[in-house]
């Protein structure tokens, strides 16, 4: 059925953000993305794993990331997920709106503070 | 990423989804693993963690596919796997709808190309027929159209009328060529100025006529058809400048009219000009079909007004020669009755087309009902299936578009192969319509046709769907689940809507069945009226020709016809030969004028017109027409200009009371002339088909002296039809010995249009016949599938309830009781369904009262007879599945299920 909601628990891109972000940094398979967005955030965030592929696939037909054939660090096969270059412009796009996001957001519960 | 490679690069990128989740998996089961946890435990684990795999799995592959699209894709594969499972029902259904949407695509494509498209000309609104009316001309009321004009009054009006841009007059002719391959005679249409101009269709190759070669000293000029170029000439471009021999005079080819080019409804071989010498018109000579194109903006009743005037100015211009009163027309209130070309070529024949497009529409809604009829059956069986799709939490839009589109699939399907019925249906119709339908050259399945088809495949398919989609999309989950179908017998409300379908199923066969009987009724009552002659099929006819130019004197005329009578009467297995200036339902009229009894005051002053004939010696006894008193002509009567006359026995009756009293008596066209005595009275022969009134007709001998002219002149039908009393009528062999016959006295004389009397019957009563095999066919199908939706419905029924009548026959009920019960059923409904069909019969068959005769549309018989024979029906079709019911065997049908 016509379903295209990813199922994000967090606002709506961030997923996406994290995704990218961290697969700037190297690429990655499946479960070392997961994993690394749980460590990264100190288990803060509780993303669903099985969440992740859908979004992926999504980033893989807007042609924000690659994909290869690789093996797993216990050598099963696997496909390991690259950022490509429009992937970085998307991201540099998302993160510099997600900071006038975030700053906005800030500056009005520090006003709202009494 | 483009579409189509997403499309092929699918199977990868799922592959590398489950590739990439079953790693994923076992990768974390492996680290569960090592913090202590057994294997199978730390799989189960990892896949609780990663959430629900299967649906992640989808939701991660619906990223790769336009889910609306597919999904229906899915349906539809479904649906056709499940039509594919049930060939039968498939098959049934396709060959009902593929014949019913093909029949009426066949009808529409007629009536598109006959009624609807617009006349192949430029601006065709601008055309218009010139008719006159004259209701004050005694007599004339036998001309059904009105009037036609005079070449005078041609010229009248093309020199003074203020509304035309251009008009004209043209009647059809026939004309000998000579001088190209053997002598044949040829349609021509004889043509005045404005004629071509008001069409607007430029010719294919050279130019028009002129206004110059009308000119009655000029050269004569013409111009060929299409078709008559490429028989004659081979489509040679260089023809233009050559001459042909027509009517042993030389004529010049001024150009040639494109394909498909015809002068109203008619088709012709060549376009002669009419060269009238202005000078010595007359008024009278009422014969020319008018045509002209008004200006633009100008209505028909603007040009109506504006011509009238015209017609005074006519009376003032002309004169029917020295010592007549021109102003006697004024008599006549002449008054022109200009009307559409579009309604003038169409004629009747719309009235016909419209009742067989609500035929074979009709039959199509019956066609839907039986197959609605079979889809609630199958989502019947399909409820439980429906019902636990619903629990789980299908919308009913979704499982209605399910329904919906098993039909409309079913729909397009059958519209796909009714493509080929209706091409076949077409080429049907065209073959058994009508000689005289108007425009058939113009029909053809085109683009409309098909969109047509189209459209109708969806209406329909959503029709017949609609009811079980409407019915079973909300199924009541509760009821079907919890083993209704256990119970002993259907629920009310589960058969009510087959019920209904049903009824009205056997309202509409009534409707058709009723409309056939009344054709039949109109046919045999057709039939039984004596059309004034006798054993058509053994009559052969030719019409024969002498042209002025090879035949300049009228009395060698007549002997040349004499001759040939001769000759054709020598031919082995010929009983009698004779001939006439028309044969009875050729459709056309010889003459009109008055005629005067001797000693008869007349109301007004002048003698109503009456239908005049010429006949020769032998042509009564050769066509079976019988003398009620005297005797035939003889040639020495005809050679001897004796003033002696054949009537009517209707014209007979009128003036003397009875025919053999009319022997002797006198009668007279004009005052100036002798006295004409009647030698005889013939039998009344029904000229214009048996359905009119057979006019009162005076026969002329074939030479007399010209009542028309002041020197005396010899008059007689150069142009007539032979009629040839043989055993052998019909058969090539026989026209070959008439055409040896003709030859043998001159030869350059060619016999046309070769046919019998039966085919010119047949032909006057082809409205009729049409519409009555059209309607009979309808009649047929529907009372069929009106019998299988009443088998169907009871059947059914039966099926339903066989627990009940198990439980009933275990009672001790008596099957005759049993069987009756189903009879019963059956008779209600169509009881029912006869009801309602009976008041729209009589509605419905108002609208076909002009096609009926000797019948009202009311006839107390066909409305005995029709609901007698759908309860016969109803009776036969429910009888087998009752027997069926009473045979079922009581300890089976409670142990079953």
């Amino acid at each position: 059925m016509a379903r295209t909601s990813d199922n994000r628990d967090l606002f709506p891109g961030a997923l996406e953000i994290m995704i990218l972000q961290s697969l700037r940094r190297k690429p990655m398979h499946g479960y070392a993305l997961v994993k690394h967005i749980k460590q990264v955030s100190d288990d803060l965030l509780q993303v669903e794993e099985g969440s992740l592929y859908p979004a992926v696939q999504r980033m893989l037909r807007e042609g924000l990331l690659d994909s290869e054939e690789g093996v797993s660090a216990k050598g099963r096969p696997t496909r390991i997920y690259r950022l490509t270059d429009a992937g970085i412009r998307h991201l540099e796009r998302e993160l510099s709106s997600f900071g006038k996001m975030f700053d906005g957001i800030t500056r009005v519960l520090a006003f709202s503070k009494p | 990423m483009n579409p189509l490679p997403r499309l092929f690069s699918r199977t990868r990128r799922y592959t590398d989804i489950d590739i990439s989740i079953e790693e994923h998996i076992q990768e974390r089961a492996d680290e569960l693993e090592a913090e202590g946890m057994q294997r199978k435990e730390a799989e189960q684990t990892a896949r609780r963690e990663f959430g629900n795999v299967a649906l992640l799995q989808q939701r991660s592959r619906e990223q790769w596919q336009w889910p609306a699209l597919e999904s229906l894709l899915t349906d539809l594969k479904l649906t056709l796997r499940r039509l594919r499972k049930s060939p039968g029902f498939a098959i049934t259904v396709l060959l009902t709808l593929a014949i019913g949407i093909g029949a009426n695509t066949a009808v529409f494509s007629v009536i598109d190309g006959v009624l609807v498209k617009p006349l192949p000309y430029p601006a065709p609104d601008q055309l218009v027929s010139l008719w006159l009316n004259a209701p004050g001309a005694p007599g004339l009321a036998n001309f059904q159209n009105g009037l036609l004009l005079s070449p005078s009054m041609y010229f009248t009006f093309s020199e003074h009328n203020q509304a035309f841009q251009s008009l004209g007059v043209f009647a059809p002719d026939t004309a000998n060529v000579t001088g190209l391959a053997q002598p044949e005679q040829v349609h021509t249409l004889l043509i005045s100025d404005g004629v071509l101009q008001s069409f607007a269709i430029p010719p294919a190759v050279g130019r028009w006529l002129s206004h110059e070669d009308q000119d009655p000293h000029a050269a004569k000029r013409v111009i060929l058809s299409y078709g008559y170029w490429q028989r004659r000439f081979g489509g040679d471009g260089s023809v233009v400048g050559r001459s042909i021999q027509l009517d042993a005079q030389t004529a010049e080819i001024v150009g040639v009219m494109p394909r498909g080019f015809r002068v109203v409804d008619r088709d012709f071989d060549l376009l002669v000009p009419l060269q009238f010498d202005r000078g010595t018109l007359k008024l009278a000579g009422f014969g020319y079909n008018g045509i002209g194109r008004l200006k633009p903006g100008i209505s028909i009743s603007q040009a109506n007004a504006s011509v009238f005037p015209l017609i005074e100015t006519w009376m003032h211009s002309f004169s029917n020669g020295p010592g007549t009163n021109p102003f006697y027309y004024r008599l006549w209130k002449i008054s022109p009755s200009f009307r559409s070309l579009k309604e003038q070529v169409i004629g009747n024949v719309s009235g016909v087309l419209w009742v067989v497009m609500a035929t074979v529409g009709l039959v199509m809604l019956i066609a839907c009902v039986n197959i609605a009829n079979l889809l609630l059956v199958r989502a019947e069986s399909r409820q439980h299936e429906l019902s636990i799709r619903a629990a789980l939490g299908a919308g009913r839009a979704r499982i209605a578009r399910e329904l919906l589109m098993e039909s409309i699939l079913l729909g397009l399907i059958g519209g796909f192969f009714a493509i080929g019925v209706a091409y076949a249906g077409l080429r049907l119709l065209i073959e058994i319509g009508p000689a005289n339908l108007p425009r058939l050259s113009e029909v053809r399945l085109d683009d409309r046709s098909l969109l047509f088809t189209f459209a109708i495949s969806v209406i329909s398919g959503l029709l017949f769907g609609s009811i079980p989609a409407l019915k079973y999309a909300h199924s009541h989950a509760a009821a079907a689940l919890s083993g209704a179908n256990r119970t002993a017998s259907a629920s009310r409300t589960r058969q009510r809507s087959r019920n209904v379908l049903v009824i009205a199923q056997v309202a509409m066969a009534l409707v058709l069945l009723v409309s056939a009987l009344l054709m039949i009724r109109t046919f045999a009552s057709m039939r039984s009226i004596d059309p004034g002659f006798s054993d058509p099929a053994h009559v052969a006819t030719a019409r024969i020709f002498v042209p002025e130019l090879l035949i300049a004197d009228p009395v060698q005329v007549t002997h040349i016809q004499n001759e040939i009578t001769e000759k054709i009467a020598a031919v082995p297995g010929v009983a009698s030969v004779g001939f006439s200036a028309a044969a009875p339902m050729e459709g056309f009229d010889p003459n009109w004028d008055e005629m005067g009894v001797e000693g008869k005051m007349y109301p007004g002053g002048d003698p109503p017109m009456r239908l005049f004939n010429y006949v020769s010696p032998g042509f009564f006894h050769t066509m079976g027409t019988s003398l009620l008193a005297g005797r035939e002509y003889t040639w020495d009567d005809v050679y001897g200009l004796r003033n002696n006359i054949i009537v009517s026995e209707n014209f007979a009756r009128d003036n003397w009371g009875s025919a053999s009293a009319a022997i002797g008596k006198r009668i007279r066209q004009f005052s100036n002339m002798p006295w004409q005595v009647v030698i005889g009275v013939a039998q009344d022969v029904h000229h214009n088909g048996v359905d009119e009134k057979a006019p009162e007709i005076i026969y002329w001998p074939a030479m007399i002296q010209s009542p028309y002219t002041r020197k005396p002149t010899i008059d007689g039908p150069r142009a007539a039809t032979f009629v040839v009393r043989s055993k052998r009528a019909g058969s090539e062999a026989l026209i070959a010995d008439i055409q040896r016959s003709v030859w043998s006295v001159n030869g350059n004389l060619p016999v046309a249009n070769p046919a019998t009397m039966q085919d010119i019957y047949a032909k006057s009563m082809a409205r009729t016949s049409f519409t009555l095999a059209m309607l009979a066919i309808a009649g047929t199908m529907a009372l069929l599938l009106g019998i299988i939706g009443i088998y169907g419905v009871i059947s059914y029924a039966v099926s339903q309830r066989t627990r009940e009548i198990g439980i009933r026959l275990a009672l001790g009920a008596r099957k005759s009781e049993l069987k009756w019960m189903f009879v019963r059923s059956a008779l209600v409904l169509t009881a029912t369904g006869v009801a309602i069909g009976v008041v729209a019969a009589a509605i419905l068959t108002q609208s076909i009262k002009s096609l009926l005769f000797g019948i009202s549309p009311l006839d107390p018989l066909t409305y005995v007879a029709v609901p007698l024979v759908l309860c016969g029906a109803a009776m036969l079709a429910s009888y087998m599945p009752a027997c069926r019911a009473a045979g079922v065997n009581p300890v089976q049908a409670l142990r079953a299920d």
